[in-house]
């Protein structure tokens, strides 16, 4: 990588060997948690070690791992989208509402899809265009769709999904305890993890991060790269709901209420930074995987579920932190020979 | 992207590979057969309960009698459960309890069919299910304990109306919303023991009051006024009847028409502790939970299969028989006055 590219870390220390600088990384450090917790679990929780464990937490983390994948580009850009979870309940009261109006699932889930298409547009619209802050809008839109959401269908539930579809959410791939909605999250992830890692876009979305002002006169469409990306928020936000709507069999306005939080969670732990320019997928996608698997072990070990809120809030606050001082304990040692290690 | 960026990604890659395949498939000898051998042998009376939601002081009662129950016979008992009664929460719970190997899982459904596909899973590792309070669909558990038969709802009221009013005059209903159709089912019975048994009583209007408390405390004072000479009212809802005391006991009709009805002991205690109202009705749900758990432990040890005719003996309740559609219901409404109200906590 020439230093003309916006790197995600710009200044590389190649003085420490290979295992020490991988060691030394946000993610590795996630993934190295992710496979103590798994080991750990294996060996002391009781039923933590049978292949069903395995199909239950990726159902359970899906929702999570999907909106994750665009949640990071976004992220990464300085920018945030906080309307997922309502997005979530959103499509999935449209899904529900137009089954019950007699519509075939697939257009039903289709016209879900381009609720998320809409939202997402009206997310971007609003912070590309109009220029407000993301916070603010989707804290707005948080309020939006969760109102239309609960609005449509009030406090009832529309549960009659075709047989096929609800047992193909939760079915496994044969002679696997992988559920079949993996295949969908798979190729998701590898198109955000080449277009992130692999194009011009996605240093484009970096550089955005880093420094707007740098990114803009570099060449970098700066707006319609944010748009593109609450776009993607919205319709990913969408599949997500329609599959929570066929995993629960049930489609109601309070669906995935609180999941932004559980999303940004994990983003965050994952090491993407709240301010932008900083983070890689395969982080993220183990910190999911790793607050997954903790969850179900202690509740497998009758943990109650207030106690696994604190461990996991615990944890992400850990994390949050010992990420600042990692960085402020960089920087204190490169200071002294800085000209010797921008060799990047 | 440099060499040592790929060789990170592609580390991590297998690292989160291993991961699973570790989370997975670790133990592939004896524990992977662990549900199939712990859940449905006839010793393991290992029972989780499963509220609609924790710290909720009705679901409380309820698992102090499930735990009495399965102390009784030995069991290990267990409660787990979300803090929201949202029935997605509740899944993760049943899939717990499968992976866990449980004997049974006591059950309260926040919702009829969402819970279903996780409850046959359950089934299929050898885990009895028993709804409770709440019933799902009767194709998703094994038997179902019902509180309380309409027949059973509508007599109690009867007998409690005609007893406090010297059984002649003027009495009227203070309903939910009209449209409800467990409501209205137990006013039509009401109405047929009224005439059959109680000919001097005559039922002069039913009225609703939304299940919204300040219409039904409204409704109340529209009855009185309207019916001069009313001499009781009944209302077969919690809110209605918690609204209706309120209005009895600051007006001159306290302790002068009678009200009785379906309530809470906590919402109800300081009217029957201030004169307003002498006796109510509702199940006992620490009945409840007692009769689950030996329902439950019924189903393990083999002794019932939850069809139809099958008997067992819960504890000190005695015998019970499943009827149609894998019921058994624990008996009449439980009577709630001032000598047994202090007992009760929900």
């Amino acid at each position: 990588m020439t230093t003309t590219t916006a790197s995600p870390r710009s200044v590389r220390d190649y003085t420490h060997p290979l295992w020490r600088r991988l060691l030394a990384t946000r993610e590795s450090a996630i993934v190295g948690l992710l496979i103590i917790v798994a080991v750990v679990a294996a060996t002391t929780v009781r039923g933590f070690s049978q292949p069903i464990t395995l199909t239950y937490l990726l159902l359970d983390v899906t929702p999570i791992l999907l909106i994750a994948l665009p949640m990071t580009l976004v992220m990464i850009t300085g920018e945030i989208d906080l309307s997922v979870g309502s997005m979530v309940g959103l499509s999935s009261v449209v899904t529900g509402a137009l089954v019950q109006a007699h519509w075939p699932f697939g257009v039903a889930a289709l016209v879900a899809l381009l609720v998320g298409v809409l939202g997402g547009a009206v997310n971007g619209l609003l912070v590309t265009v109009v220029g407000l802050p993301s916070l603010a809008v989707t804290i707005g839109t948080l309020a939006l769709f969760r109102g239309i959401a609960v609005g449509t269908l009030g406090t009832t539930a529309v549960t009659d999904f075709p047989q096929q579809w609800t047992a193909l959410a939760q079915a496994r791939i044969s002679g696997t305890t992988i559920p079949y909605v993996m295949i969908p999250f798979l190729i998701l992830l590898a198109v955000f993890a080449i277009v992130l890692h692999f194009t011009p876009f996605g240093r484009g979305i970096y550089a955005v991060g880093l420094s707007k002002d740098a990114a803009r006169f570099s060449g970098v469409n700066v707006e319609r790269t944010k748009l593109i990306l609450f776009v993607l928020t919205g319709v990913v936000s969408a599949f997500a709901g329609i599959f929570y709507t066929l995993r629960f069999g049930s489609a109601r306005g309070d669906n995935a209420t609180g999941l932004e939080l559980q999303v940004i969670a994990a983003v965050v732990l994952g090491g993407v930074s709240v301010f932008g320019g900083r983070g890689k997928l395969y982080g993220v996608v183990a910190a999911v995987l790793l607050i997954g698997a903790l969850s179900s072990a202690l509740r497998l070990a009758n943990v109650t579920s207030d106690v696994i809120n604190i461990i996991t809030g615990v944890l992400l606050v850990i994390s949050v932190v010992a990420a600042s001082v990692l960085a402020w304990l960089q920087k204190k040692r490169r200071r002294p020979n800085a000209t010797a290690t921008t060799a990047g | 992207m440099t060499f040592a960026h790929k060789r990170v990604a592609a580390l991590a890659a297998i690292a989160v590979t291993a991961a699973l395949a570790l989370t997975g498939c670790a133990d592939t000898g004896p524990a992977t057969s662990s549900t199939g051998d712990t859940g449905g042998d006839s010793d393991n009376l290992a029972i989780t309960f499963l509220p609609k939601n924790l710290g909720n002081p009705y679901f409380d009662t309820s698992a102090k009698g499930g735990k009495a129950a399965v102390e009784e016979f030995k069991g290990t008992f267990n409660q787990v459960g979300p803090a929201q009664a949202s029935p997605d929460a509740q899944v993760s719970y049943i899939n717990t309890a499968t992976q866990q190997g449980v004997g049974a899982l006591v059950v309260s459904a926040n919702d009829p069919k969402a819970i279903c596909d996780a409850l046959n899973q359950a089934r299929q590792n050898g885990v009895k299910v028993v709804t409770f309070d709440s019933d799902t669909d009767a194709s998703c558990r094994d038997l179902f304990v019902n509180q309380a038969s309409a027949d059973g709802i509508a007599k109690v009221q009867v007998d409690l109306i005609a007893d406090q009013i010297g059984d002649e005059g003027e009495i009227a209903i203070l309903s939910a919303a009209a449209n409800a159709t467990n409501q209205n089912a137990w006013i039509d019975k009401m109405k047929s023991l009224l005439a059959s048994d109680h000919p001097n009583i005559s039922l002069v209007d039913v009225v609703y009051g939304n299940d919204d408390d300040q219409t039904s405390f409204d409704k109340t004072a529209a009855l009185l006024q309207s019916h001069p000479k009313l001499k009781g009212i009944v209302s077969p809802t919690t809110v209605g009847i918690a609204a209706a005391a309120r209005y009895l006991s600051t007006s001159s009709f306290k302790g002068k028409v009678a009200l009785t009805g379906l309530g809470t002991p906590n919402q109800m205690r300081e009217y029957v502790k201030d004169g307003t109202v002498a006796k109510f009705a509702l199940w006992n749900p620490e009945d409840l939970g007692y009769l689950s758990a030996f329902a439950a432990k019924a189903l393990i040890t083999g002794e019932i299969t939850g069809k139809e005719g099958d008997t067992f003996t819960a504890g000190k309740l005695g015998e019970y028989k499943v009827g149609a559609d894998g019921t058994v219901l624990l008996g009449d409404p439980y009577v709630f006055d001032k000598d047994n109200i202090d007992q009760f906590d929900f």
